[in-house]
């Protein structure tokens, strides 16, 4: 590709991919790859901490304002530099380590987090022509690393030698193994319909568009049903209200990194935030058109920007969330991982395919429109009046201290 | 390059192998649960170094993602991971050196002599893709198959691990009048 061919919005948009090829341009061809891989690897790390960084001010001022208090308001101008006195606060604090702690453990599950959740931003695809590795089986490898970070907050939980410790990890890994499972077939329906587990081809399979509006996969029952699915699965894959059990403040202290102190606490923090960000990303690209323009006529916007914006939106949606609804309780949360999203994720596979195979002929665009939307809400429906009869449901007491 | 094989390849089987020795060789039972998953982690590495995408995620997901956390789980449940009093190391360690060398030689062997008569045979071109088309058309049978027996597994844990109110009650009373 040449430069100076394309015009300015294809600049804008390929500026990344050029920046790269003119700094591998100083190496031998020797070294290009090397150098090629090092500048993606710096990209990443440098831009999501750095939303990561952002996101902790939006978090405190959004949740201010939702409980009506001011939120950090006393460093720089309307306290946006607040991330950067917590981030000299956490480098400078002393770093604390039980006597009875497993040293060598305690020190490494942190890290193992950071690292795992840092892997699995290698296949998303941020831009056009911009993933660090287009690899044919991409989404596999995301849940594959993402399978791993399981295993680090155990090691947190377990090395701390602390029951709070302990019972925040089991509590975390139970939710997570559980809510794997929708997860992954939530994600399923996607790949079914591109027929590519390559987190590029889903994005290229969704970037039509009829009229003004996009081929996103939302914008079809299947679609809708499993980005809803996936979004819930995502909530408790990542620990986040309301499925914050397993450091649920008001019972464990602060769950499986109770006993963490200083910039290990902080790089739990900011694992738990950029696997947040990493998952929103996968639900972008598998229901909502990864970088692709919402309405044609806005396709001269950079992809590489609308793929920021589209994350920043799920942020803030995730942050409103916080600020909503309240925790469940454990026996609720296994109840509806097993008992509602399982049931809900494998139907949703059978009207993907029946969707697949009705084709999309004149009368076959409606009928399956129908009978897909139809069978889906059915089932919403009668799943969750099942469900909800079982619970025995009765007007809610209070009771005050007197 | 060092005998043939990458640096990469090296750092791998490094870690592979220290991790299985110390998975062997550690006195705590969850640090030899952890190690293991070093090894399981350096086997993957190895898969996708031999471009075995599939296989390789296959190994993550299943190993590290569920396996590691069924040993630890059942390590934690069982009888603490705590240090033990006891020797590590059973006086019959002779017979299990030599079990363990018949068995390394019989699978080396295996190996061995199943390599293709021509070794500079192009490797076959296995994508993600091809896997996925066999287990659907091809081996859609031993598939299905498998999907019972997993499935069947999956009711009978339900089923062991679920307490009857009856049962739980007579069980009490007998708790009580001991």
């Amino acid at each position: 590709m040449n430069f100076q061919a394309l015009t300015l919005p294809e600049k804008l948009d390929q500026l990344f991919v050029f920046v790269q090829h003119w700094i591998m341009g100083f190496f031998p061809a020797h070294w290009q790859p090397l150098v090629g891989a090092l500048v993606g690897v710096v990209g990443i790390v440098a831009s999501f901490p750095a939303i990561f960084a952002l996101t902790t001010v939006l978090e405190r001022k959004g949740l201010g304002r939702m409980q009506n208090r001011l939120g950090p308001n006393r460093v720089g101008p309307l306290g946006i530099f607040q991330p950067v006195a917590d981030g000299i606060k956490s480098l400078t604090k002393e770093d604390i380590v039980p006597v009875s702690a497993d040293g060598v453990v305690h020190f490494l599950a942190p890290v193992v987090l950071v690292v795992a959740i840092f892997l699995g931003y290698a296949s998303l695809p941020i831009g056009r022509n911009m993933v660090l590795v287009n690899i044919d089986a991409g989404l596999l490898f995301f849940f594959a690393v993402g399978a791993s970070t399981e295993l680090s907050i155990f090691m947190a939980g377990w090395s701390s030698r602390n029951k709070y410790s302990l019972l925040g990890a089991m509590r975390a890994v139970a939710q997570m193994i559980s809510y794997e499972v929708p997860l992954l077939m939530s994600a399923i329906v996607a790949v079914m319909m591109t027929g590519s587990l390559s987190t590029v081809k889903i994005v290229e399979a969704q970037s039509g568009f009829t009229g003004i509006f996009p081929h996103w996969y939302v914008f079809t029952p299947w679609g809708f049903a499993g980005f809803v699915l996936f979004v819930i699965a995502a909530l408790a894959e990542t620990n986040r209200t309301p499925f914050d059990l397993p450091e649920g403040e008001s019972e464990l202290v602060a769950g499986y990194f109770t006993e963490y102190s200083g910039f290990k606490f902080a790089l739990f923090f900011l694992g738990e935030y950029l696997g947040m960000m990493s998952i929103a990303g996968f639900g972008i690209t598998l229901f909502l058109g990864g970088w692709g323009a919402p309405f044609s006529f806005l396709n001269f916007i950079p992809s590489w920007a609308w793929f920021f914006l589209k994350l920043l939106a799920a942020l803030c949606f995730f942050i409103w969330l916080r600020g909503t609804l309240p925790r469940l309780r454990q026996d609720q949360l296994m109840n509806f991982a097993w008992k509602f999203m399982l049931p809900m994720t494998l139907l949703n596979l059978m009207v993907a395919a029946a969707w697949r195979f009705l084709g999309d002929s004149a009368t076959g665009a409606w009928l399956r429109w129908v009978l897909c939307a139809g069978v889906l809400l059915l089932a919403y429906v009668g799943l969750g009046r099942v469900l909800m009869r079982k619970q025995r449901l009765g007007a809610r007491s209070y009771r005050y201290a007197e | 390059m060092i005998f043939g094989l990458s640096i990469a390849f090296w750092i791998t089987a490094l870690f592979t192998v220290a991790g299985a020795l110390a998975a062997a060789l550690l006195k705590n039972l969850v640090h030899c649960a952890l190690s293991l998953t070093v090894t399981f982690a350096g086997l993957a590495i190895l898969f996708l170094q031999l471009d075995a995408q599939f296989a390789g995620f296959a190994q993550m997901l299943v190993y590290i993602g569920a396996v590691a956390i069924l040993v630890v789980f059942a390590i934690l449940l069982t009888r603490g991971a705590g240090a033990p009093e006891y020797r590590i190391y059973t006086s019959s360690w002779l017979a299990g050196i030599a079990i363990a060398a018949a068995v390394f030689a019989l699978l080396a062997w295996s190996v061995i002599t199943s390599l293709p008569a021509g070794a500079g045979s192009a490797a076959p071109d296995v994508t993600v893709l091809s896997i996925g088309q066999a287990l659907m058309s091809t081996y859609v049978l031993p598939l299905e198959i498998v999907a019972v027996v997993l499935t069947v597994a999956l009711i009978g844990a339900v089923i062991v691990a679920m307490h009857d109110k009856g049962d739980a009650k007579t069980h009490e009373q007998k708790g009580g009048a001991q």
